[in-house]
């Protein structure tokens, strides 16, 4: 007699779904016109998924997390948004380039000195070469937005710059895919400060891949805030299609490499995805750089974020700092993964990694792993991984001062937050990201 | 000051209570009128701070029996909160340090839940800043404090001096202060005994816990409380605290094993509480 688990049958049944949704998306797709090298990536990503299904838990690098909420997403690209989001008023000394997926978003706009689109030949050369350094170029998030992407959108910076550069998607209720391809060039000693934001409420997904490359001596702070919303409950539910209730996905992947003298500060602030992966991978290709991380993900309801964080050193000297930081509330999941790898030619790296993870409901579930390899013998790698609860002792401090119980949490939280939103760019504070965060009401 | 007729700000009666089932307090019998200074003094182990953290309800300890009184009113039916709203204040002899939230904020939330209390109009951040600048004076504290988190990266003497100046804000009327000495030089002493003597007034009460004499120089307490497994073993005035620095602890132990032959039910207890008892 043969029996089949019951697991397994669960798993083919998925997979089979998952094929189903990538080959219906990519039949929705328009025929590239124009850039034949852009037509040819793109062809090459979806050979590279035909026949393939979602990513599976069987997979190491998605053990925790379950990627099936992509299929619940429609699968055709997101229209051109008729009614563009309401956007907070950009502050002063800030370029904002709202990315759709259909216009080009520098039209129109008078650059400033220092920055520039990049040349066309000069992007089909560099386009990719970050993602081979980090060996993400096979990664199914990548691939699924390799065979989206109709448009790169790509920058040079020459000097360092006054301005901060704002880079927004905003799909609303909206629902569909949405596939954005951005590519950053710092020449020696330029500096750039980047504020990314995405948002999202309806049953949409968010792919970007983001590819930056650090020339000796540039500097790049780059901020990303990831605010998603769960969907607004639809007055008449039985018309509109099913997948109107589903959760917005974000799947970003952000590839760098570091020329030595180069600094890298990544900001990276989560929240309100039905599942949102983010993969930052950051190669120092010869050392002698300085890389310094802070993530900030929260979870509530049913929601999944995940953020698999990659650092090579492949040269000496090397430095990083780098500090995760997770709460999870109601039934949410919350992973990370950091790897730090110091093969034998990175002497001298001075590498720390700390996550720090709030468990704040008992259906609420965090995984957190550092993924240290190091090979080199003459290293300072220090990391360090806590859950707890908050703390009895911090509550009781506040509740002596007169502090209610649940403000005096509340208090803690923001606290905990408060830690890495200060590391965001400036004009963040315009996008309110502890309200967002923390699931409240914004401010009008 | 002792008046004899001013009103009992707190009374405590046969207080006893414990923590992971281990009994710490024995009986603890204590009444504090306004105007007066407190002192109590003893070993470690002895109680003074589990004393402390019970009156400002600590939720890792359970009173299992007798009362409290605070201006009349059952204390240890109340929340934390409610306890310092109203004012029972607990200066903490390891202040915490709490990341990311700045003192200024936590300080001006802490002052409009006793101001809303006092029934006295909230402050807004400006109207705050001003009390609290002025308020920085009592303790000579750098208004740079006021910007990080609360307590983080202070020193031993800043964190002491933190919580002088929330004392200043709270305006308490029954002020017990945990080890407020310890960690201390001779210069952060002074000013930290400055500030509590600057604030003590005619209206309201002050419980110092104390290890030692040196306190008790720099601010002249009404009495002196000696205590030992739990319990308050004896009173005295000022004096009390030069004879105990003069002759040590030594005769509680004779003392306490009086009490337990003439207690025979007590013995048990008292045996009990002098092996383990590291608690503070």
């Amino acid at each position: 007699m043969v029996t089949i688990p019951v697991g397994e049958l669960r798993v083919q049944s998925r997979s089979l779904a998952g094929e189903a949704w990538l080959s219906e998306l990519f039949s929705s797709l328009p025929v590239l016109a124009g850039s034949a090298w852009l037509a040819g990536q793109q062809q090459r990503a979806r050979q590279a998924l035909a026949g393939e299904s979602l990513p599976s838990r069987r997979q190491e690098a998605w053990r925790f997390t379950d990627a099936s909420a992509i299929t619940a997403i429609p699968a055709h690209r997101l229209e051109r948004l008729a009614a563009p989001a309401a956007l907070p008023a950009p502050a002063a000394q800030v370029l904002r380039l709202v990315l759709d997926g259909h216009g080009d978003p520098l039209e129109g706009l008078a650059l400033p000195e220092g920055l520039e689109r990049l040349d066309p030949a000069v992007v089909e050369e560099l386009c990719g070469e970050a993602l081979d350094a980090n060996g993400a170029a096979a990664s199914w998030p990548v691939q699924l937005n390799g065979a989206l992407a109709h448009q790169v959108l790509a920058l040079r910076v020459s000097q360092p710059l006054p301005i901060v550069l704002e880079l927004v998607s905003d799909t609303g209720d909206a629902a569909g895919v949405l596939g954005l391809r951005l590519l950053l060039v710092l020449d020696p000693g330029a500096s750039l400060e980047v504020l990314e934001v995405h948002r999202a409420r309806g049953a949409s997904l968010t792919s970007v891949v983001l590819e930056a490359r650090l020339g000796p001596g540039a500097r790049l702070r780059h901020g990303l805030l990831a605010q998603g919303q769960p969907p607004q409950p639809a007055a008449a539910a039985d018309e509109l299609p099913s997948s109107a209730g589903a959760a917005p996905v974000l799947l970003h992947h952000l590839a760098v490499v570091q020329d030595p003298a180069s600094e890298l500060q990544l900001t990276a602030a989560v929240s309100g995805w039905g599942l949102a992966r983010l993969e930052p991978m950051v190669v120092q290709r010869s050392g002698a750089a300085f890389t310094r991380l802070r993530g900030l993900q929260r979870v509530d309801g049913r929601q999944v974020v995940d953020t698999h964080s990659r650092v090579l050193f492949a040269g000496p000297d090397g430095r990083l700092d780098q500090v995760h930081k997770a709460l999870a509330d109601g039934a949410g999941r919350s992973v990370f993964n950091g790897a730090v790898i110091v093969p034998r030619q990175a002497q001298r790296t001075d590498a720390a990694q700390l996550s720090r993870s709030l468990l704040l409901s008992d259906r609420a579930r965090i995984d957190t792993k550092p993924e240290l390899e190091i090979v080199a013998d003459d290293v300072k790698c220090a990391h360090g991984a806590t859950v707890s609860r908050l703390q009895q002792d911090e509550l009781f401090y506040l509740q002596s001062r007169g502090i209610a119980a649940d403000q005096a949490a509340r208090l803690l939280l923001r606290g905990f937050c408060e830690e890495v939103l200060a590391e965001l760019p400036t004009p963040s504070a315009l996008w309110q990201p502890l309200a967002l965060l923390m699931g409240e009401e914004p401010a009008p | 000051m002792i008046r004899p007729d001013a009103p009992v700000l707190l009374e405590i009666c046969d207080l006893r209570a414990s923590v992971e089932e281990q009994p710490i307090l024995k009986g603890v019998n204590l009444t504090i009128r306004a105007g007066e200074i407190h002192a109590v003094m003893g070993r470690n182990g002895s109680g003074k701070s589990t004393l402390s953290k019970v009156l400002a309800g600590h939720p890792a300890y359970r009173v299992t029996a007798g009362s409290v009184h605070y201006r009349g009113e059952d204390l240890l039916a109340l929340l934390p909160e409610q306890r310092a709203r109203i004012g029972l204040f607990l200066g903490f002899q390891y202040p915490v340090e709490i990341p990311g939230v700045s003192n200024l904020e936590f300080l001006r939330v802490a002052t409009n839940a006793r101001r809303q209390e006092q029934g006295l109009e909230e402050l807004d951040t400006f109207a705050f800043e001003d009390l609290v600048r002025e308020r920085l004076k009592v303790v000579q504290m750098d208004p740079a404090f006021l910007e990080r988190s609360v307590n983080e990266g202070f020193s031993g003497g800043e964190k002491k001096r933190n919580e002088i100046l929330q004392m200043a804000l709270l305006d308490p009327l029954v002020a017990i202060l945990d080890e407020t000495d310890s960690g201390l030089d001779i210069d952060a002493l002074r000013i930290v005994a400055g500030g509590v003597n600057h604030l003590a007034s005619a209206d309201n009460a002050t419980l110092l816990i104390t290890h030692y004499q040196r306190l008790l120089d720099v601010i002249t307490p009404d009495y002196v409380h000696v205590m030992a497994a739990g319990q308050i073993l004896r009173t005295g005035g000022k004096e009390l605290a030069l004879e105990l620095e003069e002759s040590g602890y030594d005769w509680v132990d004779a003392e306490l094993e009086r009490l337990e032959a003439s207690a025979p039910e007590g013995l048990a207890t008292a045996q009990a509480s002098r092996t383990p008892a590291e608690v503070g």
